[in-house]
């Protein structure tokens, strides 16, 4: 039986040093909230233990996502989780072809069944038994569900595994769904994000590979570590918009003296990520930043949110056709609201003249009122 | 859909839909009623129908002499929740933003800061409102479930908006839709309670005031 090389091994051949492991656990360490000391522990458990092995499943994706993740601020320390991981299938960066890939791949689920770590990148194909996204002959449905069976965990990448994401938006015509409504009874983390900040995905996998298990989660199975705050909380604009002070469009004073961007769409205030903290490019800029406003991506549904322009407090849906036609129907119900008064009204004014001229003029007709006749104002 | 996406879609749609149709029916109705010609004989020397209208709404803006101190704390505490309210709806930045998605018009906001004192003074003269309606032996006995569901309708609005705003008690989208849903209510309850009288109260004062003119009666 073939031996497996420990992750020290593997780095000490590559000319790694400790220090180097050392500092990268220690950065992972404080990106995932964990104690100080959890450092040190994660570099001597990393150290010890045979590569973690990962199947990497594409579905309904653009391939944004395995860039966020590989094409990070190269060369950086986000690259070490290569040296953490036993990437066993990934499409799009495997040497492997057609059906040796996908000897590859049984390969890796045979020899580390119920131990490897499955990463999904796109959303699951639903409808019509899931033919509208297939792979090698067979639908990312069926390929989810054979190969989570025996994964120790499930790590959606991207709002599109995560929640659906774009190829959700409505009308939907795939049936386009997130991981999680397929998978059942595994643990299942949601790194959402489009493409998901690189060091939440590389935090959460050595997470997983130093203890064991997943990192604490929000009720949309998210690292707390990462999606604990709003943008809009951490957001270096913020006291602008404390202050009342907001861009009106993309090239005003406003915009250019770098006040808030709620006015023109931001959806920070609802979106929890770390961008504002971690922002791209090696911690150069965010899209805030950059002058334009948080499109809300790694929340579900941000697809369907209406305008990414429109404000956070601004009614969604085209309303004018329905505030018209209530105009339209209010009016009519006064209108005969008031004819029926008037009816009602006219009723009794015959009713007290009959009475008047039954009585011989003696029984009075309703007090200022002259049966008969009656004015409108 | 979410909670968020509920409020301000469907609910807040809705809402202002019932609101349209409400106030559009109780103006018409209202105004297309069969009004009786007045056939009294005016006094002599009595104001017309406009002085006297105008006449009572600007005596109206303050206590009768009459009254003394009776009604001042309703009048002075009155006109603090109203500002307030008039402050919070139109000086508030994002509710700005939400007048200009409707109808298109904007105007400059106030700081976040000034809306959030507002909002509180609001607060506080709307519970002490609440309390001198309670405690007051005529005022209690007068008091129907229109006046208590118009109070909270009223009063949700702006303890929902300062928790948003401060991000108490729950995530903030969480607390923007029930902030919106509130609204919602409100806009809902307008026609039918008795905020209606942001659209009547001057109408029907000046109705009061032209009847009492033409008899001689300052009111």
């Amino acid at each position: 039986m073939r031996r497996e090389e420990k992750i020290g091994e593997t780095l000490a051949a590559r000319g790694i040093s400790r220090r180097a492991l050392l500092k990268y656990t220690a950065y992972l360490a404080g990106l995932m909230a964990l104690p100080p000391m959890a450092g040190r522990a994660m570099a001597e458990a990393l150290a010890d233990q045979p590569r973690q092995s990962v199947i990497w499943l594409s579905f309904q994706e653009c391939t944004g996502c395995t860039e966020s993740l590989t094409r990070s601020f190269s060369p950086s320390i986000q690259d070490l989780i290569f040296e953490l991981i036993s990437l066993d299938y990934h499409e799009t960066l495997m040497a492997a072809s057609g059906q040796a890939a996908e000897e590859a791949m049984a390969a890796a689920m045979a020899r580390n069944s119920g131990k490897y770590l499955l990463v999904v990148d796109g959303s699951v194909s639903t409808a019509d038994g899931g033919v509208y996204s297939t792979n090698a002959g067979k639908a990312n449905l069926d390929t989810l569900k054979a190969v989570a069976a025996n994964a120790a965990a499930v790590v959606s990448v991207g709002t599109c595994a995560a929640f659906g994401g774009i190829p959700m938006a409505n009308p939907n015509p795939t049936g386009a769904t997130g991981v999680d409504t397929i998978v059942t009874g595994k643990p299942v983390v949601n790194i959402s994000g489009c493409p998901p900040i690189p060091e939440a995905i590389a935090g959460t996998i050595a997470h997983f590979v130093t203890y064991g298990r997943l990192p604490a989660l929000d009720h949309l199975n998210r690292p707390q570590a990462i999606f604990g705050d709003t943008i809009h909380d951490r957001c270096y604009r913020r006291p602008f918009y404390d202050k009342g002070l907001f861009a009106k469009t993309f090239d005003d004073e406003g915009a250019r003296n770098g006040w808030c961007l709620y006015e023109v769409g931001c959806k920070g205030p609802v979106t929890y990520n770390a961008c504002a903290t971690l922002k791209w490019n090696g911690g150069v800029s965010f899209p805030i930043q950059s002058g334009h406003g948080c499109l809300g991506c790694s929340e579900p549904g941000f697809w369907d949110r209406g305008s990414f322009y429109k404000p956070l407090s601004a009614s969604v849906m085209g309303n004018n056709a329905l505030l018209a036609g209530a105009a339209i129907l209010g009016a009519g119900a006064g209108g005969a609201t008031a004819l029926m008064a008037r009816s009602r009204r006219d009723a009794a004014i015959s009713a007290a003249a009959s009475a008047y001229r039954e009585g011989g003029g003696t029984t009075g007709a309703p007090a200022g009122d002259t049966p008969g006749k009656e004015t409108t104002k | 859909m979410s909670f968020l996406d509920f409020a301000r879609g469907p609910a807040l749609n809705v809402a202002m839909a019932v609101f349209v149709l409400g106030v559009v029916w109780r103006l018409v109705a209202l105004f297309a009623m069969p009004w009786a010609d007045d056939r009294s004989v005016p006094r002599e020397g009595a104001p017309g129908r406009v002085r006297g209208a105008v006449g009572t709404m600007v005596r109206h803006l303050w206590t009768p002499r009459e009254f003394g101190m009776t009604s001042r704390f309703a009048i002075v505490n009155g006109y603090i929740f109203h500002i307030g309210l008039a402050v919070i709806v139109f000086g508030f930045v994002q509710h700005i933003l939400f007048i200009r998605g409707l109808i298109g018009l904007s105007w400059p906001g106030l700081p976040t800061g000034v809306i959030t004192l507002v909002s509180v003074v609001t607060l506080a003269s709307l519970i002490a409102a609440l309390v001198h309606r309670r405690t007051s032996p005529v005022l209690r006995l007068i008091s129907t479930l229109n006046d208590y569901v118009t109070w909270i309708v009223t009063a949700l609005p702006v303890l929902t908006g300062l928790a948003a705003v401060a991000h108490i008690g729950a995530p903030y989208q969480t607390l923007l839709a029930i902030h919106m849903l509130s609204v919602a209510a409100l806009l809902i309850w307008f026609p039918f309670g008795k905020l209606m009288h942001a659209f009547l109260v001057f109408v029907t004062r000046a109705e009061t005031g032209a009847f009492y003119a033409r008899r001689g009666v300052k009111i």
